[in-house]
């Protein structure tokens, strides 16, 4: 993979391509790439998921430690999501202090989970006030073509239908060695999605690779998940220095629904 | 639109804003921009030599934003120096006031925009964007166009503008949701999206209408500070 910037060639061809409705993957531009899951990669996480988007692949696992509370939310459990781009994933990241891209990802991430109302922190405490869980989120992107907020969402998703809650020992230590039947208090019902898009020019399009990511004028994502039977937008983020019109926002919002159900179907056959 | 609000004001009523420009007399560009409690102050200074040069642009000259709260201008303290929360505003400002920006007549050069909370009541990024778009144009930054932002909430099934800090702390029904936004003054083109909460996407349109109409009262109070220090 080359670390060179896209030349005014790839733009043109890629301006010429969109016109006619196709990318350089054979996609339409509101077609997102093929997914698939692998779960329970790593036995000693108490959730975990590989899961892949085209080319781009990421791993999330879950690790729950009991804590103390934050001052603010006595009565909930804490939720703390982190991801690292190392060097393995992509000639783009490099070791040392996070940058931007790494500050974003999980910040993104902790939203759409957070306000969605997925997992249910209030049933995460052990002693009012005292101790309760933290659920620990790690994401690692293992190849980097592009959108890696999707796909890492998914893998978090997943990844927590299928966590456990360890045993507690006396003083509050957990056995991490003896499986438990616990599972973590997660909503049957709802879960976020994120769906991230990009405009060139005058088109906007889904799902960008990493190419399309680095020729884009902006991007924008959005997280949604059903909660009460309806559909919901939980996070968004705007991210470049274009504009986006109304035009486009609501046109984003109004296709948000129907890839939600869509990637919802195409999950469901792994869990 | 019956229901009042704690302060008086009805779901589509902005808090009481004040401007001001030139507050920083060492700044080449500063202003004030208060909503409600929120008061933010913005410094400009460039554009000027940029270091490192690896950073420099030939073709044109960049902007550089840092927001954060002062320390006490929070309940807790707040530790001071850059959070992940604020190092993720900083670059969210840059975004909204870019494309109102034309630095090509300076190339390799930096603008540097600085904005501090002194008193924190919700809005604060919106407060900042106000303040900072008024302080590029004090500053003489070749613009196209003001920056206007807005934060529109929700609170349970209602959507409501321009929230303060008991408001957001709402809980119970569809919860508070805080969906800040910017825009070029006057156009339909939104320069800052961000979303925190639970909202229906059939609302988008509403909530964009809500934010324009905010924008237009916000633009004639950036105006009016601008006529003030240009009529001193």
């Amino acid at each position: 993979m080359s670390i060179m910037e896209p030349t005014n060639i790839s733009k043109e061809t890629l301006k010429s391509m969109l016109e006619k409705n196709k990318r350089f993957d054979g996609r339409g531009s509101m077609d997102f790439r093929n997914v698939e899951i692998e779960l329970n990669i790593s036995n000693k996480a108490e959730g975990s998921a590989r899961v892949r988007l085209g080319k781009t692949e990421v791993l999330a696992g879950i690790k729950l430690a009991p804590g103390n509370p934050y001052p603010d939310s006595l009565d909930k459990g804490n939720l703390m999501v982190s991801g690292d781009l190392t060097p393995l994933a992509s000639p783009h990241f490099e070791s040392g202090p996070p940058g931007f891209a790494a500050i974003e990802l999980p910040r993104l991430l902790d939203r759409a989970i957070r306000e969605s109302g997925m997992i249910d922190l209030k049933k995460l405490v052990i002693r009012a006030g005292e101790k309760v869980w933290t659920v620990f989120i790690d994401v690692y992107p293992i190849n980097d073509d592009g959108n890696l907020l999707d796909v890492s969402l998914i893998a978090c998703v997943v990844a927590l239908k299928k966590t456990m809650i360890p045993n507690l020992k006396e003083n509050d230590l957990p056995d991490y060695k003896t499986p438990s039947k616990t599972p973590l208090p997660i909503s049957e019902e709802t879960f976020p999605l994120s769906f991230s898009f990009f405009k060139f020019g005058n088109y906007l399009a889904m799902d960008p690779t990493r190419e399309e990511e680095e020729m884009s004028d902006v991007r924008i994502n959005f997280g949604i998940s059903k909660w009460n039977g309806q559909y919901m937008i939980n996070s968004s983020q705007k991210s470049g220095s274009s504009p986006f019109s109304r035009a486009e926002l609501e046109k984003i919002a109004e296709i948000l629904p129907q890839k939600f159900d869509e990637i919802n179907e195409r999950i469901k056959n792994y869990l | 639109m019956a229901m009042k609000r704690k302060d008086g004001r009805s779901l589509t009523d902005i808090r009481k804003m004040e401007a001001k420009v030139g507050v920083i007399p060492n700044a080449d560009g500063s202003a004030m921009f208060k909503m409600g409690d929120t008061i933010a102050i913005a410094a400009v200074y460039g554009p000027k030599h940029l270091h490192p040069q690896h950073m420099q642009n030939p073709q044109t000259g960049i902007l550089r934003c840092s927001y954060d709260l002062m320390s006490f201008s929070v309940n807790d303290r707040k530790k001071p120096g850059p959070s992940r929360r604020s190092q993720e505003l900083s670059k969210v400002t840059q975004w909204a006031l870019e494309p109102a920006i034309d630095l090509q007549d300076f190339p390799s050069t930096v603008v540097d925009v600085t904005i501090q909370i002194i008193q924190a009541d919700a809005g604060t990024r919106t407060a900042g964007i106000n303040a900072a778009s008024l302080a590029l144009a004090h500053a003489g930054i070749p613009m196209k166009n003001l920056v206007c932002s807005i934060a529109i909430g929700k609170l349970d099934k209602d959507i409501v503008v321009d929230l303060d800090k008991s408001e957001e702390d709402f809980e119970g029904g569809e919860g508070p949701t805080d969906f800040p936004l910017a825009k070029l003054a006057n156009t339909d083109q939104y320069t800052l999206v961000q979303l925190d909460g639970k909202i229906q996407p059939d609302k988008v349109k509403e909530v964009l209408k809500l934010a324009d109409d905010a924008c237009a009262k916000i633009y004639e109070i950036q105006k009016n500070a601008l006529k003030e220090i240009v009529e001193q």
